[in-house]
């Protein structure tokens, strides 16, 4: 197979086969967790769940405290920058853009190419940092498993790959863009069964924190 | 004694002479050629050496499945008339369009040829050759497969000029009804050198050839069989366009204020940058333009199956098939089987409350 077939495969067979296995494993992942329902709590409520839920939602979004910020001053300034980046760098890129309007059928305005640019190299950079990090710290070290390590690669290999390709280095360009798409589709094929559905479910957590909060009649 | 100049037996030199070339303007054509292959000015002489004493080498020209748009290009090669006055050097003994002769009288031509230059004469193809069926394509009773095996057999080098005849084509694209093959699938034992396009560039031809004619071998070719000289750099990495990419300025359709301004085409399908071929530096109808800058994407013509690469207007960055379709038939299944799998958890939990049990999510599906 020549370059130019593998780029026409990973275009389209190898798109088709990720968007199936991404779509159908969040939906029966975030199904199983809703579905299984709630204990009946018999106690009467004394607050708002839903309130309280979507607050808290909304709420830890934002940096914490000045105390849980000061202990992990490294992982929450980090994870900002590389969340961030990889919101600017899928969601405001035009290209990217173009993809999404393609299969959803809507698109937004893009940022100019160069911002992106500079967006991705920081993120590129946090992840690096991250990785060290979690090297490096005696604790993280001995709690990191395979599957840390594995989505950190498959979360940075896209970053990267996508840098070389827009910016022509790595060899050949067509093979280098080839190899972005198909990084982007070894991320949405692990995506449901790995904890990068935090994604999804870090909606679920929050919700849930404040949900049981509210409903005592507390802050959450 | 004065020398016999009929056509036959012409160098190169002496043919164009008598066409009252001047040995000003042959110089300048053989400077032009130097540059367009990048190599450096103190080759010129030697070219000009080399094409100065070229026997007109016997050049069969072999017309198979194609539309005969390769032949149109290189009769429209209007550079410089020394470009066709190159073509009546060369002895064309066999050309569907372009040879007065036709019938048996024709096929006779080719079979003198043959024989008269065994193992020196060059190769021509244009079109490709179906394998379905071999009587989809014949020329004078004798299928495409066989006249080529046959006439690639006393052939110094093969030239496949198209991308038909190099990669396929546009007979070979989805649903390939005929078995569309290229040369190279066919011939493996003499080398090959793919001129891919759709059509080729004129002067990517004569360059080629003069190569053949300087330097008696076939020039540096890259994975897919092309020369490098013409086809090592993408359109995208010399596209005059190029700022206007890297800015993230794009047309959005064909009449739009950023079509206008001249901005970058990749929204509208450009596959510039999975292309390569020498349309951005040395351009077409003599330097004039080329289709990005006429404002219409590159079709990524020069690139085997560029007719299967999801469609001319839709951009690289855009899956080549309709996926929301498969997206949605995807979420409805997936919503069943989350139904089918909680429907079974909740069973197991209920059983285990019965039981007077406790049953963690460990013990539940995963």
């Amino acid at each position: 197979m020549n370059e130019i077939e593998f780029l026409s495969w990973v275009r389209g067979p190898g798109f088709q086969i990720a968007t199936v296995i991404f779509v159908a494993g969040i939906i029966i992942r975030l199904g199983e967790t809703l579905l299984l329902g709630r204990k009946a709590n018999l106690a009467e409520a004394k607050g708002s769940e839903m309130s309280s839920g979507l607050r808290t939602v909304a709420a830890r979004m934002l940096p914490p405290d000045r105390e849980t910020f000061k202990r992990s001053t490294f992982t929450i300034v980090a994870g900002y920058i590389f969340h961030i980046g990889l919101f600017v760098t899928i969601f405001l890129y035009a290209p990217h853009i173009l993809l999404i309007k393609d299969v959803i059928g809507f698109g937004w305005p893009a940022l100019p190419s160069q911002i992106v640019d500079a967006f991705t190299v920081v993120s590129l950079i946090a992840l690096l940092a991250i990785l060290l990090h979690r090297l490096t710290d005696k604790v993280l070290r001995h709690l990191s498993g395979p599957e840390d390590y594995i989505v950190w690669f498959v979360t940075i290999a896209p970053l990267l790959t996508g840098y070389l390709a827009f910016h022509r280095l790595g060899g050949s360009p067509v093979m280098m863009l080839a190899i972005h798409i198909l990084s982007v589709e070894l991320l949405m094929v692990l995506f449901p069964f790995t904890k990068l559905m935090h994604t999804f479910t870090l909606f679920l957590a929050r919700w849930y924190n404040g949900a049981i909060s509210g409903y005592r009649g507390v802050e959450s | 004694m004065t020398k016999d100049l009929s056509r036959q037996d012409r160098t190169l030199g002496e043919a164009l002479r008598g066409q009252g070339i001047s040995r000003r303007s042959f110089l300048k054509f053989c400077a032009a050629t130097a540059s367009m292959m990048a190599l450096p000015p103190a080759m010129i002489p030697t070219i000009a050496q080399a094409l100065e004493k070229a026997k007109k080498p016997s050049v069969i020209w072999l017309s198979f499945q194609e539309c005969t748009g390769c032949t149109e290009s290189l009769t429209r090669a209007q550079a410089a008339t020394i470009e066709n006055l190159i073509f009546d050097a060369i002895s064309l003994d066999y050309h569907h369009t372009l040879q007065a002769a036709s019938g048996h009288a024709a096929e006779a031509a080719r079979e003198a040829a043959m024989k008269e230059h065994d193992g020196q004469y060059l190769l021509v193809v244009d079109g490709s050759i179906p394998l379905g069926n071999p009587g989809y394509s014949t020329i004078a009773g004798i299928s495409n497969v066989d006249m080529l095996t046959d006439t690639a057999k006393g052939a110094a080098a093969i030239i496949s000029v198209g991308s038909c005849a190099a990669f396929g084509g546009i007979a070979n694209a989805k649903p390939d009804p005929t078995g569309a093959v290229a040369v190279s699938a066919i011939i493996k034992d003499k080398p090959i050198i793919n001129v891919p396009g759709c059509p080729p560039i004129p002067g990517v031809l004569t360059g080629v050839l003069t190569h053949f004619l300087t330097f008696g071998a076939i020039p540096e070719l890259d994975h897919l069989g092309r020369p490098v000289a013409f086809f090592g750099q993408s359109i995208h990495d010399r596209c005059y366009r190029r700022p206007f990419y890297d800015r993230g300025l794009f047309a959005e359709t064909f009449d739009d204020e950023g079509a206008r301004q001249g901005w970058c085409l990749f929204k509208l399908g450009c596959k510039g940058p999975s292309t390569y071929n020498a349309c951005a530096t040395m351009k077409w109808n003599g330097g004039v333009s080329f289709p990005i800058e006429a404002g219409h994407p590159c079709i990524g013509c020069s690139e085997p199956h560029f007719w299967d690469g999801g469609g001319f207007y839709k951009a690289l960055s855009m899956p080549t098939g309709n996926v929301s379709e498969n997206a949605v038939y995807a979420a409805a299944g997936a919503a069943v089987g989350a139904v089918a799998v909680s429907a079974l958890n909740r069973a197991k939990k209920k059983k285990a409350t019965e039981a007077h049990e406790e049953v963690t999510v460990d013990d539940l599906t995963k």
